[in-house]
């Protein structure tokens, strides 16, 4: 296939995937939990492959993703509030101190633009620690972030403590789909053009790359700051998932699950990590909601041991199986493409007509 | 009220509580020091140590249920790493660093689903739940003897590194993890002993921290687990006074903080009091520096 | 080779798993189905979510809560609508009592095609799921939630208990008669809207009594309370005002007791849990707190729940191991009979027509009568019960019913 059939096919499939969507929003009713997987699930991609960018393509170990997601849901949240319903969101705070409300993608741009302000300045420090050290360090800012826009003090703007709602929200799933299919593209882009080479080449060698004459210090804060910038803006999206969004939200724990979604999907993978962040969804929201019912019965065989928080018993398992036994995850560094899939079709007709005949391996 | 009696008691519960992070950081900083794994489940094993004692007290009596429960910890701890860290030695550090976050997921769930999510009442242990007068201020027993326990205990692990067979291995695992394979060094039996001796460290600091703080919830092990592993880095990852002086330095600082009001900011301290440690000395107080090999 | 299979495999699987919600998701809820077996042939069936914590921060107070809800569904397992029998169910859920988590428990809810919810024990977790019963049309009736904002500004939350305002102002009139308290140490939770909001109108309450206040937060995970209270002590505060989950009031009471604090620790509704009675039994502390109900308000009521709680082990667990009434059951079970009589209003089990009926609704609980006012759907309610915990025998005792002047 060539360059530009590719292409064309990928925006084909992309087309039929979002038309797809449209359809069966027409067909289920929108309350049902397949939607709301769906939502999330997109969230959930547009920061696994914002972590994957920074983990896995520039081997820079962050742990930071959930403050920079405050960060762009609180921009997101505090810039849009209709300035008649802040007087009831800001209840302790007299209305608040902003007094206007931003259309909505400006506002998730401008999320996405704070989060990778503060990663610039973030970074200017820690960015020249080192693997574990770094991995630290980020996770503290994380927690600081968080703990700064939980003061009382600053409560005029971010309301202290308290929940932020009454914001624009999305109703259909198109919406996640379409921006956070957008920033994905916008992070393939850049990691196939030069400046993804020199990430590539840092997370392989250090000491090489620099020889090679790229700039470590400037292409890791660039990595470190694009990063952020997308979780930003997936942090802005959470928000408007969320209906309503409180500082508390944005712990460490979320960090550790964006994280296993990228690891599940494979580090260095952008499909892996779209696909994993689905999976990883639909388990711990949907699939699995039956073990937490205490009376499910086989035909006559009452299952034993489910009770409510079985069911995250049984999704760490899961989880803890694939770490161990499938390493290097559901796609390993490689790409889903659909050469690959009508390679690997036609290859196999080839064996059969050739009943055995020479192997393309 | 004299200033001492005022602020005598935020001092004592800095002292008792950096005390109990010292427990926990050993395990970390020993850990790390020959793996260079940051060990997240370590938080939820002395997590389990809590909830242990919680349920055998309801079925025997507590002389019993402490060393029990100091046996199955140390037994927690060591088939946890037999069974999630072993198979992926040779794996990258990340698989094995998910690996252990995977673990503390698992263990978190699996006390959500035994105590049916509600917080557990820490039964009272004789004699160091007692409250007594030290010096104008009130308080249980084990406040003061946390720390003279703590130090006790560093002391006899200090003792044991230095002056035994497993402690010299264990240093040069530490030093030279593969060129101590080489020497002949039976590493798994290594690491397996790091883990038994930072479990039964979390088991002591789990039996402490529960006594003062009687509440045992699915996540309360991940603050006090996350803290100590700071202290551990402020003190210089790998080293064992270091992770015991970092730890009484942010036991202390957090609760000078609470007690001048910016409550907000008490776990946030911590953090910026690591990161601005690891910039200025990047490897912590006491640690060695390290060169990258090409 | 192997890998290209596997990865086929896996898109394969990915993709059946999907269809195969979709399926489901036009048959009802996942959780739900596997519930109709025990349902009673032939009759039609009416959901009713419940949309409760059972784990997490809450959790103690929301099983209390869910408790006082299957007991009434024990009691009174069908209702008549629009000339019909209908079996009631009841869709159970866990909120987590996590602002993040609530949302997707209450989108379960909607698939699960209930026709009203009841729920939730903890505010935060009502405010944050309120937009997601709002688009899916169903009414929620809250139940012991009790901040303003819950209701305020829409039309499908409904509430049966009183409001913080209104108990915020009580327990200061309560600190300043009974007390003479001139300084109150007021420790809330950062980031739960109950605590921060209760803390509020006692602060506005209680100045506006001339008195002065401390303020301080904890943040979440906290268990470490000893700095608060050696701070209160050192304020010379004359009550301590602690509006917070149990599982942080049974850590307070323990380390009050421990460091000898012995002026009066004063709570809202959440306190008024066995958990509390149990942490305060045989220490030297003083605890009163503001709640919905007064065990012995209702003989008949108090004696049927005992014996359903003491004949069912899952219940006496949910209920912390014995059986001394919550307030927050009594207001679960209130709630469900709330339901039904709206649910016989409408006429109907469309969710629309349940939440036009609900402003109508009248009902005379155990807790008292429930009214809802028109502008916000909030139950009218003007007194709340002030109750004291012995230390010596573990149960409350009954201090004084107040209300506002």
């Amino acid at each position: 296939m060539s360059s530009k059939t590719k292409t064309m096919w990928n925006v084909g499939l992309i087309a039929a995937l979002l038309l797809l969507l449209f359809l069966l929003e027409q067909v289920i009713p929108s309350g049902s939990m397949f939607f709301t997987v769906l939502k999330k699930g997109a969230i959930y991609a547009l920061v696994a492959v914002s972590m994957n960018l920074l983990n896995g393509f520039t081997g820079l170990f962050s742990l930071g993703q959930a403050g920079f997601m405050l960060l762009g849901a609180y921009t997101y949240a505090i810039l849009t509030i209709p300035v008649e319903s802040r007087n009831s969101v800001y209840q302790y705070f007299d209305g608040g101190v902003i007094q206007f409300a931003l259309p909505v993608p400006v506002a998730l741009i401008a999320g996405g633009i704070v989060a990778a302000v503060f990663a610039y300045l973030i970074g200017l420090p820690v960015l020249r620690l080192k693997s574990d050290y770094l991995a630290i360090a980020t996770l503290g800012f994380a927690e600081i972030i968080r703990a700064v826009f939980q003061w009382d003090k600053l409560g005029p703007v971010t309301n202290g403590s308290n929940l932020l709602r009454s914001y624009p929200t999305f109703k259909s799933v198109l919406y996640p789909f379409v921006v956070a299919g957008i920033c994905i593209a916008l992070i393939v882009l850049l990691i196939n053009s030069t400046y993804g080479r020199a990430f590539k080449a840092i997370r392989d060698d250090e000491i090489a790359a620099e020889a090679m004459g790229i700039n470590l210090a400037h292409h890791k804060r660039l990595a470190f700051v694009i990063s952020s910038f997308f979780a930003g803006i997936s942090g802005g999206l959470l928000a408007m998932y969320q209906t309503s969004i409180q500082a508390s939200m944005f712990k460490s724990a979320m960090t550790y699950e964006i994280l296993l979604i990228v690891v599940i999907g494979g580090i260095g993978s952008v499909t892996g990590s779209c696909i994993s962040s689905f999976l990883f969804i639909a388990c711990s929201e949907w699939w699995l909601r039956f073990l937490d019912n205490e009376n499910l019965y086989i035909g006559s065989f009452h299952v034993p041991l489910l009770r409510p928080g079985f069911r995250k018993v049984v999704f760490a398992v899961i989880i803890m199986l694939m770490v161990l036994f499938y390493r290097r995850g559901i796609m390993g560094d490689k790409e889903f493409s659909l050469e690959k899939i009508s390679n690997f079709f036609r290859r196999k007709r080839g064996k059969k007509e050739g009943k055995g005949g020479a192997s393309h391996e | 009220m004299s200033w001492m009696e005022m602020n005598l008691p935020y001092l004592l519960a800095g002292i008792s509580v950096g005390g109990q992070y010292a427990l926990i950081a050993i395990g970390y900083t020993m850990v790390y020091g020959i793996l260079r794994l940051i060990n997240f489940a370590h938080g939820d094993i002395f997590m389990v140590a809590g909830l242990l004692v919680v349920y055998s007290t309801t079925i025997m009596p507590i002389y019993v249920a402490i060393p029990l429960m100091i046996v199955l910890t140390v037994l927690l701890g060591f088939v946890v790493e037999r069974v999630a860290y072993k198979p992926l030695r040779s794996a990258p550090r990340m698989s094995i660093m998910i690996s252990a976050i995977g673990v503390s997921y698992l263990l978190q769930n699996l006390a959500l689903y035994v105590t049916g999510g509600l917080s557990q009442q820490y039964p009272a242990i004789p004699w160091i739940s007692d409250t007594i007068q030290v010096f104008g201020a009130t308080t249980k027993r084990v406040t003061v003897i946390t720390p003279i326990l703590t130090i006790v205990l560093v002391a006899l692990l200090v003792l044991l590194i230095r002056y035994t067979k497993i402690g010299m291995a264990m240093r040069a695992a530490s030093k030279d993890f593969e060129t101590s394979q080489l020497m002949g060094i039976k590493i798994n039996s290594v690491i397996s002993t790091t883990f038994i001796i930072g479990s039964f460290l979390a088991a002591i600091g789990s039996l402490l921290f529960f006594t003062n703080y009687t509440g045992v919830t699915p996540t309360v092990g991940a603050m006090p687990g996350l803290k100590a592993f700071v202290a551990a880095v402020f003190g210089g990852i790998g080293s064992i006074p270091g992770a015991v002086i970092g730890a009484f330095i942010i036991g202390i600082c957090e609760n000078i903080i609470k007690g001048l009001g910016w409550t907000t900011f008490s776990d946030a301290f911590t953090f910026a009091l690591l990161i601005v440690i690891l910039l200025v000395k990047p490897t912590g107080l006491f640690g060695e520096k390290a060169t990258d090999k090409v | 080779m192997k890998k290209r299979v596997l990865s086929l495999a896996m898109a394969a699987v990915m993709v059946g798993a999907m269809l195969a919600g979709c399926s489901k998701s036009d048959g009802g809820s996942a959780s739900g189905d596997s519930g109709d077996s025990g349902a009673a042939d032939g009759a039609k069936v009416v959901k009713i979510g419940v949309y409760e914590p059972a784990s997490g921060d809450n959790g103690a107070g929301g099983k209390q809560e869910v408790l006082g809800m299957q007991y009434a569904n024990e009691v009174a397992p069908t209702v008549e609508i629009g000339g019909e029998e209908y079996t009631v169910q009841l869709e159970i859920v866990d909120n987590e009592s996590s602002n993040d988590k609530g949302p997707s428990a209450a989108a379960s809810l909607v698939s699960a095609k209930v026709s009203v919810v009841l729920g939730s024990y903890g505010s935060g977790v009502s405010i944050a799921a309120s937009d997601v019963f709002k688009d899916a049309g169903i009414p929620a009736i809250g139940v012991t939630c009790t901040n303003p904002q819950v209701t305020e500004g829409n039309t499908h939350y409904f509430r049966i208990c009183f409001l913080d305002p209104f108990q915020g102002t009580v327990l200061a009139n309560f600190a300043n008669e009974n007390f003479e308290a001139k300084t109150a140490y007021i420790l809330t939770k950062l980031g739960d809207d109950y605590s921060t909001g209760l803390g509020h109108y006692f602060k506005t309450a209680f100045e506006g009594m001339n008195g002065t206040v401390i303020e301080e937060t904890f943040p979440e995970n906290n268990s470490d309370f000893t700095s608060y209270i050696t701070s209160a002590k050192n304020a010379g505060a004359d009550v301590f005002f602690a509006p917070v989950s149990t599982e942080a009031a049974a850590l307070i009471i323990e380390q009050a007791a421990a460091q000898g604090m012995t002026i009066p620790m004063m709570a809202g509704d959440t306190w008024d849990s066995n958990v509390i009675l149990n942490a305060a039994k045989g220490k030297d502390v003083q605890i009163y707190v503001t709640t919905f109900y007064q065990e012995g308000g209702n003989e008949e009521f108090d004696k049927g729940i005992k014996e359903w709680i003491n004949s069912n082990s899952t219940a006496k667990a949910n209920n912390g191991g014995d059986d001394t009434v919550s307030a927050v059951t009594a207001m679960g079970y209130d709630s469900y009979f709330v339901a039904l009589e709206a649910l016989k209003a409408a006429g109907s089990t469309d969710p629309k027509a349940v939440n036009e009926a609900l402003w109508k609704v009248t009902y005379s609980g155990v807790s008292g009568d429930i009214a809802f006012d028109s502008t916000n759907g909030d139950a009218m309610r003007d007194v709340a019960y002030v109750k004291c915990a012995n230390t010596e025998t573990g149960a409350w005792d009954f201090v004084a019913v107040q209300g506002v002047k």
